[in-house]
């Protein structure tokens, strides 16, 4: 059987980029396919921004408007939850046994998690949009200008595609989707909470003041309210850049040395 | 180029820093061409051989080509070599059937327009035209395993490694999936299988390994495993477990092989058909031994292992312990 097949004579990065786009775009098609999952990643933060806005808080005195502080808090805090997505989707695939399929394919070996990675924060751009119309309607009215407001929303977008690394890895560490997201949840719910996304860091015990005003989600907060509001915010927006680069320069290789391990 | 389309040499892989063996020294030659059977039960290392062999996991020692290139060194090569279905038919359930081969002959790196072509003929050859634009969700166990087979096969792989690719499917689905393996083989293509099932081994593979415990415990074609065995097996019941024992001590010369006593059943392997089983009931008439019930049967997996081991099958080996990673439900 000496059929001749004609595979295209693209350069191995060309084949590389080529392979990413396939798996993302199949990851959206699922998306699409199956739109309560993105209905219940919309209504947890929905919710989030109710119970502050209108219960928690008239009982929070931050200086200013508390919805104009609380909404860059939620946003960041949504595209961090989004980028949980990584951990279940890679999970998923190597239950169902696709992981070991493409393993045995031509392709490059760091597609399956750079597709992922990419499908994913394209969901996160869909959700952003929707949360920051959400906010308007509650009253969030922020002054920076629309470019500073793209800006900020660049910034807590590469903060989450950088932690989307670090979530392949525990996809594909973790026996089953349900397992990764319950190991997801005690690592995002301290640096979500005691941070400043919700109240000011400066509230805290002065022993969780310390972490809770260093940690890189207080600062993407810090940065993205800084730069949607207008004010201030020193270095937090390289700060944060910094944390993100150092996050895929760190978890990067270590999710594609998993992938490559990793059986079902 | 070598003559053979596989060949393994002394693959050994552990796991859990060496305490647990999943093969322990196992060497194959595949000749080009043909159907060659993986036989054995859960947990003897069938699995873990196809995935090294795939280059899906490395081994701990040993050396492999495929298609003349080496696993280890030429991997990309390799895997343009083969097609890989396997027991859990590994398709997207949220794509549809034309979907899903067109992602893998993309990740295969084959031209677009090839790709539509090759999908919609592997469609129609595998029945499932009507299905192509719905859901694998909604298909069948057999429509699945005939789309996971379908999709190993979108870039005309030379070698096709299939992993128990019956195994759970209803007696139609297991036929037409001979049929279309056998087509396969028929178009110049190498099959490497692994099975559990002798009837399907003694059907489509030309030359058997037997693994157990990651060994190689028996090999060579159907039949001489076969002629090993004793064509047929003779089952004998009796009226109590006292009257077993006796008929074992009279009919023992009948065969070659030893029989099994469980409970007021005695089970023996035999070599001559109905000639030995005559014989077997004249010593019995003889001795005034009462007969309870007779059948005859052919060979089954169970006997080749209990022959050979003096097991059964199903009694699998210590499983691999917890690796505190993904649970390995001891899959062979």
């Amino acid at each position: 059987m000496t059929m001749t097949i004609p595979t295209s004579s693209r350069s191995s990065l060309r084949w590389a980029i080529s392979d990413v786009l396939v798996l993302a775009r199949r990851n959206l098609i699922a998306l699409l396919r199956i739109p309560i999952a993105l209905v219940f990643s919309i209504i947890q933060p929905i919710m989030f921004v109710v119970l502050f806005r209108y219960v928690f808080g008239g009982a929070i005195h931050t200086g200013t408007n508390y919805v104009n502080y609380l909404i860059p808090g939620i946003l960041v805090q949504t595209t961090i939850f989004g980028s949980v997505s990584t951990a279940i989707g890679l999970a998923e695939d190597l239950q169902k046994g696709l992981i070991e399929r493409f393993r045995a394919l031509p392709m490059a070996r760091m597609a399956v998690l750079a597709g992922r990675t990419i499908s994913d924060l394209a969901r996160n751009v869909l959700v952003l949009l929707i949360i920051t119309t959400v906010g308007f309607a509650v009253g969030f009215r922020p002054g920076g200008g629309i470019i500073a407001y793209v800006q900020a929303s660049l910034l807590m977008l590469s903060f989450a595609y950088a932690l989307s690394w670090g979530f392949a890895f525990i996809g594909l560490a973790a026996p089953t989707s349900e397992a990764a997201q319950a190991m997801t949840f005690p690592l995002i719910f301290p640096i979500t909470f005691a941070s400043a996304i919700f109240v000011p860091v400066q509230t805290m015990p002065s022993w969780l003041q310390g972490f809770a005003s260093h940690q890189p989600v207080s600062v993407t907060a810090e940065a993205v309210r800084g730069l949607m509001l207008g004010i201030p915010h020193g270095a937090d927006s390289y700060i944060s850049l910094a944390w993100a680069l150092g996050a895929v320069v760190l978890l990067g290789p270590l999710a594609v040395r998993k992938f490559r391990q990793a059986i079902k | 180029m070598t003559e053979f389309a596989i060949e393994a040499h002394d693959i050994v892989k552990t796991f859990n820093d060496g305490k647990f063996t999943a093969l322990g020294g196992v060497s194959l030659q595949v000749p080009k061409g043909q159907v060659f059977g993986l036989l054995g039960p859960n947990g003897s290392g069938k699995t873990t051989m196809v995935r090294i062999l795939s280059t899906i996991l490395a081994p701990s020692s040993g050396s492999a080509t495929v298609n003349g290139y080496d696993v280890f060194k030429q991997a990309d090569e390799v895997r343009k070599s083969i097609g890989l279905a396997g027991q859990y038919a590994a398709v997207d359930e949220n794509l549809t059937g034309y979907e899903n081969l067109r992602m893998v002959g993309l990740l295969n790196h084959l031209d677009k327009s090839y790709v539509d072509k090759r999908a919609h003929e592997l469609l129609a050859n595998f029945g499932l035209t009507d299905a192509a634009n719905r859901r694998t969700k909604t298909y069948s166990g057999g429509m699945r395993r005939r789309l996971d087979l379908a999709a190993a096969l979108v870039g005309n792989p030379p070698i096709l490694f299939l992993d128990e690719p019956t195994t759970g499917l209803d007696p139609q689905s297991r036929q037409d999936l001979w049929n279309i393996i056998e087509n396969l083989v028929e178009g110049g293509t190498t099959v490497l299988l692994t099975t559990q099932y002798l009837e399907e081994a003694d059907r489509l593979a030309k030359q058997l390994v037997v693994l157990d415990r990651g060994k190689i415990i028996a090999q060579g074609t159907s039949a001489e495993l076969k002629a090993q065995l004793g064509n047929t097996v003779l089952v004998l019941t009796f009226h109590s477990p006292s009257d077993a024992t006796k008929a074992v001590d009279v009919i023992k010369d009948v065969s070659s092989k030893p029989a099994n006593i469980e409970g007021s059943v005695v089970e023996m392997t035999i070599d001559q058909g109905p000639a030995s089983a005559a014989d077997a009931l004249r010593k019995l008439d003889a001795s005034g031994i009462d007969l309870a019930g007779l059948v005859m049967r052919e060979p089954s997996l169970d006997d080749v292992f209990l022959n050979l081991t003096g097991r059964k099958a199903e009694e699998t080996p210590a499983e691999a312990p917890a690796t505190g990673r993904r649970s390995r439900k001891a899959r062979s």
